[in-house]
């Protein structure tokens, strides 16, 4: 079924009667030719792009939950290609150009919004550091501005100018950055992959990994064994869990970031907004809710709940940066449990075992990149090399050197 | 979440600093492969359950501590000086 203005338009002059189901509900079959472990985000696109770039539409997608339930559902939905290393810089600049292609490509209202994001500096340093990265992105091919502190003014005019502690000193303003309905990109994706054959299994959990003469032969789950010659592990948080059953011990270490949703008001915050200097950033979803967040909790954890000193310390910077907000009552709360690589950017890659891939990682920036990863993560899989744009993205760079630290803070996972 | 530190007593997790796994007292030695140095360095186990991981109280004893904890319900079950640990090194 097509979805279209007019559609919605004569479904309701006949009661809404004739919607049916987005996908498929199918048992497993004994074999396919691929299989995705994860019906996340970046699972569910790269079985979309498996089908819709390779032609392999005899493929599943194993979730041990129901779609879209882990992290691709509970994010704060920044959509940006504003990455300065290289290896990042072409990924997630890629990453953007499918987003903005997204909706007519899935036929699916994703409410991609570019409504502009700026990232605030405080310092002459600083606002180097902002310099070098906008060349980078334009270099990229990506749009950046710098703002000074009066260009700040005019789209920001509702925060704190005159705080000592980090006077705002500018912005760098990308345009084509914003914001997406999270959960509409994992279920357009999902839409798409099954439009083409895919089968999305659901309350389906991965418990072993067959693997036979250094080959993979098909995984065992809760609902049977099934055989695969090509398996993908796409399970962000729980990736050390799924990849131990291959005999592999990652280098990600999993922890917890917390996010935040006031009630619905007015538009009032017009684009996303980041500042650094007090680990805080913002966004209004399309709904009202202010949607905001800060730094990692910074322990290891899969409780998908935070502590709260952490609340404690977005709500400062929050306060600190625009005190207009103070007055808005926070509906709720959540962690996400986010898979941390040492240097802070992401592992698509074969593993030891052929047939085996892994596409994990992410850290606390896996959203924006749900279509790039997905495409290359099928381009992987499928031709068994990296694609163009993620070839730096490699399990044994912590081994070799070739890290990708955009931070520039070390190669820890604590330290991102 | 607070910890128990041996010498402090109960105390707000605001005042440690979370270091990592416990693998970072398995430091290897000058004649180890640079693999050992990877494992060292990068690759965790990182348990959906009970862990062993290193803690700095910063703003307190300034001692460094084994923290046994569970991950999923952030229950502290045993906090202990690494620098009574056996086996740590000198």
């Amino acid at each position: 079924m097509r979805y279209s203005g007019f559609r919605v338009f004569t479904e309701g002059l006949f009661g809404n009667k004739g919607w049916k189901p987005a996908w498929r509900d199918p048992a497993p079959k004994p074999e396919y030719d691929a299989i995705i472990i994860g019906g996340g985000g970046h699972g569910l696109s790269t079985a979309y792009y498996l089908a819709k770039n390779h032609g392999l539409t005899n493929v599943a997608v194993l979730e041990k939950g129901y779609l879209g339930g882990g992290n691709v559902g509970r994010n704060t939905t920044i959509v940006r290609a504003n990455y300065f290393l290289p290896g990042n810089s072409e990924f997630y600049s890629h990453s953007l150009k499918l987003w903005e292609g997204l909706e007519a490509e899935l036929n699916y209202n994703v409410m991609h919004s570019q409504r502009g994001l700026i990232n605030l500096f405080h310092s002459d340093g600083q606002r180097d550091a902002f310099v070098r990265r906008g060349n980078a992105m334009i270099n990229q091919g990506d749009d950046a501005i710098l703002l000074d502190r009066e260009g700040v003014r005019e789209h920001l005019p509702y925060l704190d100018f005159e705080q000592t502690r980090f006077p705002i000193y500018g912005g760098l303003l990308h345009p084509r950055g914003g914001s997406a309905r999270h959960d509409a990109v994992a279920w357009g994706y999902a839409r798409g992959a099954d439009r083409r054959g895919v089968d999305l299994i659901q309350n389906c959990e991965v418990t072993g990994i067959d693997i036979e003469n250094g080959k993979v032969r098909g995984v065992q789950t809760t609902r049977g064994a099934i055989r695969a010659a090509k398996v993908g592990i796409v399970v962000a948080g729980r990736s050390s869990q799924v990849a131990a059953m291959a005999g592999m011990r990652l280098p990600i270490e999993s922890h917890i970031l917390q996010a935040f949703v006031t009630e619905g008001l007015k538009p009032v915050i017009d684009h996303v907004v980041s500042f650094g200097m007090g680990h805080f950033y913002i966004s209004q979803s399309d709904k009202g809710g202010l949607v905001f967040g800060g730094d990692l909790d910074f322990y290891a954890s899969y409780a998908a709940r935070g502590n709260l000193p952490m609340v404690e310390h977005v709500m400062e910077a929050g306060m600190t940066l625009m005190p207009m907000i103070g007055r808005a009552k926070v509906l709720r709360s959540w962690g996400g449990i986010m898979d941390m690589s040492p240097d802070g950017s992401p592992i698509i890659d074969r593993t030891h075992v052929e047939g085996l891939y892994l596409d994990c990682g992410w850290n606390y920036g896996g959203f924006k990149a749900v279509p790039a990863s997905g495409w290359c993560m099928a381009h992987l899989m499928a031709t068994d090399q990296p694609h163009e744009v993620a070839k730096r993205f490699r399990l044994d760079r912590f081994a070799t050197g070739h890290l990708l630290d955009e931070e520039g803070t070390g190669s820890q996972h604590n330290l991102h | 979440m607070r910890l128990t530190c041996p010498l402090c007593g109960d105390r707000d997790r605001r005042e440690f600093y979370y270091y990592g796994s416990d693998d970072y007292l398995d430091r290897p030695g000058p004649e180890a492969p640079a693999s050992a140095w990877d494992d060292y360095l990068h690759n965790r186990d990182n348990p959906a359950g009970i862990t062993r991981d290193l803690w700095y109280h910063e703003q307190g004893c300034a001692q460094w501590l084994a923290v046994t904890r569970s991950t999923v319900t952030h229950e502290i079950l045993r906090v202990e000086l690494v620098a009574g640990l056996k086996g740590a090194r000198e």
